[in-house]
């Protein structure tokens, strides 16, 4: 009893309920025939959103307005000059991921340089960066669909027991994230940032050093998932990442982790990702057209943030 | 000492000179854009990026932001394009209960204390979800009288010039000349002492956000004046143009720092930031990018002239 009593108090089990039921009601509705392949296809789909917003949550735990808005054209153009570089080849998919790594190496250390450069907001800062790593992409890009390796391509579409090999990633990245977090001095100096970046400097914090890794690690996990997602949906395309500039935001709210900073919550990417896709495949399943679909979905981050907002307020 | 320039002065004189200098550029590398044509050319889709500045810049004047103002915009553009053309009545109807649906956004966000970036988030779902099943499809027809609007030849000045000054000016008015535009920027400095003043910082935050809507429309409406048709992603790229604008004239996230004048003045930097390269000869790809860079230039020469103004005083 007390053990589901301390579950209750967690806050990531809430991105899970909410996905648990939105699942029983989609399996529901097709008589239970789609439970094996809706759990499939969930983790699979899911896997991308849960790679990015890993990366965005580290950035939003240090603290009110630290957003990485640059994530959509990193994931681009991590994506399309990997799959260039790889040109098809198989013996190339090794080096194919280690440049899509230097481009989100690159792209972190830039955006924090000019936050701390130009002492700018790091909204601005990542929202200037965005502009000209899409243009960069765009340039390099022009229009074609560069095929991934066919290895590769076989590498993110299948996995064991029919789980995709790109959960599996997801996975692998968010138990390292998660042991970051909860198990490193990395994961308690941006939590103290994230609360008070005066507190912890005057702590010995180092506190330009741990913001400059956050924004290089969430930058090289948005180029990890622009590679993925390139191999997974046969190309790299120009719009690719557009989804989830709202997307990644979005997974670190539903999952529990508080906007204004300070503390983080990994397991609740997992729930609220699974549950933004399983919004969707229900409004499918049930016929409704992608408005009514964006309209829910609108409609339910608006209520979680409502009810996010009265747990906080009852608990002070 | 005895020549002092004040400090709003200086924070205006960067976007001032950043788009004089673009000016001069494009002028040089092409002296026929010096005419009413070539300036109407110019400036043209500046319009609806101005008003869509001026929008987000109210909300950034009481310390919130706004991430669905690209969808808002191709929303209230939709409707324009279909609603507003068969069934004038109506169109206006929905626009002005969107409108109020932003001031009831904001009320809440003040109410319950919410992140405005996460609400706006949701809220941008909302609206595209509602452009898309307003236009599945690209489409709709821009109404006669918003048409005949936005292509008026007014003499002398081109529209688009005359149109940006009129939007300046109205913008100046509300934000620095009237109580509620003092009410709004002080939510913005500071919202316990203004409560305790005795105003009301949710009256502020939902006029804030009401104007925002308000000029989000006209930005939507004027878009369609221009393109003729839409559809329910005509505008996305305006929520990060909207936000560059801003800071690009001078406009601060918090304090309730922000400029009208700056504002438009940015948003017309931004939108001649493209031309310029293709009078380079530059391929288009760089358009974004040139925008990117502009932005980092000008942040950076701020950065500069605060420190010069820091340094005056000490000295």
């Amino acid at each position: 009893m007390s053990a589901l009593a301390s579950l209750t108090r967690k806050p990531w089990i809430w991105s899970f309920v909410a996905a648990g039921l939105v699942w029983l009601v989609t399996v529901l509705f097709t008589g239970g025939a789609s439970a094996l392949g809706l759990t499939l296809a969930a983790l699979t789909f899911s896997s991308f959103a849960i790679i990015v917003g890993t990366g965005q949550m580290l950035v939003i735990t240090l603290g009110p307005g630290n957003i990485d808005l640059s994530v959509p054209a990193t994931m681009t153009l991590a994506g399309t000059l990997a799959l260039k570089f790889m040109a098809v080849d198989n013996s190339l998919i090794l080096p194919g991921l280690l440049v899509a790594i230097a481009i989100g190496l690159a792209v972190g250390s830039v955006n924090y340089g000019l936050i701390k450069l130009l002492r700018i907001p790091p909204i601005i800062a990542t929202l200037c960066m965005s502009f000209i790593v899409q243009s960069t992409a765009i340039w390099s890009n022009r229009g074609l669909r560069i095929k991934p390796p066919p290895a590769l391509a076989e590498f993110a579409t299948s996995g064991p027991f029919g789980i995709a090999n790109v959960a599996l990633v997801a996975l692998l990245i968010t138990i390292i994230a998660w042991i970051f977090l909860e198990r490193s001095i990395y994961g308690r100096w941006i939590t103290s940032i994230g609360q008070s970046m005066a507190a912890a400097r005057m702590a010995g914090v180092p506190v330009d050093g741990a913001r400059f890794l956050t924004y290089v690690i969430c930058a090289v996990l948005a180029s990890i998932a622009g590679y993925l997602l390139a191999s997974f949906s046969g190309g790299a395309a120009l719009n690719m990442g557009a989804e989830y500039l709202l997307m990644s935001i979005a997974v670190v709210v539903i999952g529990g982790t508080s906007v204004a900073g300070g503390f983080s919550n990994v397991p609740g990417i997992w729930g609220a990702s699974l549950f933004m896709f399983l919004v969707v495949s229900m409004l499918n399943t049930y016929g409704l057209g992608a408005g009514f679909r964006m309209i829910m979905t609108g409609i339910i981050i608006i209520a979680v943030i409502l009810l996010a907002s009265r747990r906080n307020t009852s608990l002070t | 000492m005895s020549l002092r320039i004040p400090v709003d002065t200086i924070r205006l004189a960067v976007p001032v000179l950043a788009l004089s200098a673009l000016l001069i550029a494009v002028f040089w590398l092409q002296p026929r854009a010096m005419s009413y044509l070539g300036l109407n050319l110019l400036f043209n889709l500046a319009v609806p990026i101005a008003l869509a500045t001026v929008a987000q810049m109210f909300i950034l004047a009481v310390n919130d932001l706004d991430l669905s103002m690209g969808a808002f915009v191709s929303f209230a553009a939709c409707v324009t394009a279909t609603v507003l053309h068969s069934s004038p009545l109506l169109g206006a109807l929905i626009l002005a209960a969107a409108v109020a649906v932003y001031a009831a956004m904001g009320a809440i966000i003040h109410l319950r204390n919410l992140p405005s970036i996460v609400v706006t988030l949701g809220m941008s779902f909302v609206w595209t979800g509602i452009a898309v099943l307003l236009l599945p499809a690209p489409g709709g027809a821009a109404p006669a009288w918003v048409r005949s609007l936005m292509t008026a030849k007014p003499p002398l000045v081109p529209m688009a010039i005359v149109a940006s000054v009129v939007i300046a000016l109205v913008t100046h008015l509300i934000l620095m000349r009237t109580s509620l535009g003092v009410l709004i920027r002080a939510v913005g400095g500071n919202q316990q002492s203004v409560a305790r003043a005795g105003w009301s910082p949710l009256l502020a935050k939902a006029a804030a956000y009401a104007l925002a809507g308000t000029f989000a429309v006209l930005a939507g409406i004027a878009l369609v004046g221009l393109t003729t048709s839409a559809d329910a992603n005509i505008a996305l790229r305006y929520t990060l143009l909207s936000i560059a604008g801003v800071i690009l004239g001078g406009g601060e996230f918090v304090g309730g720092r922000v400029s009208p004048v700056g504002a438009v003045i940015g948003a017309l930097t931004l939108a001649l930031a493209g031309s310029f390269l293709s009078f380079l000869r530059i391929s288009p790809d760089w358009q974004i990018g040139a925008q990117g860079a502009i932005l980092v230039i000008v942040l950076a020469l701020r950065l500069f002239l605060n420190k010069l103004e820091r340094q005056e005083r000490g000295g």
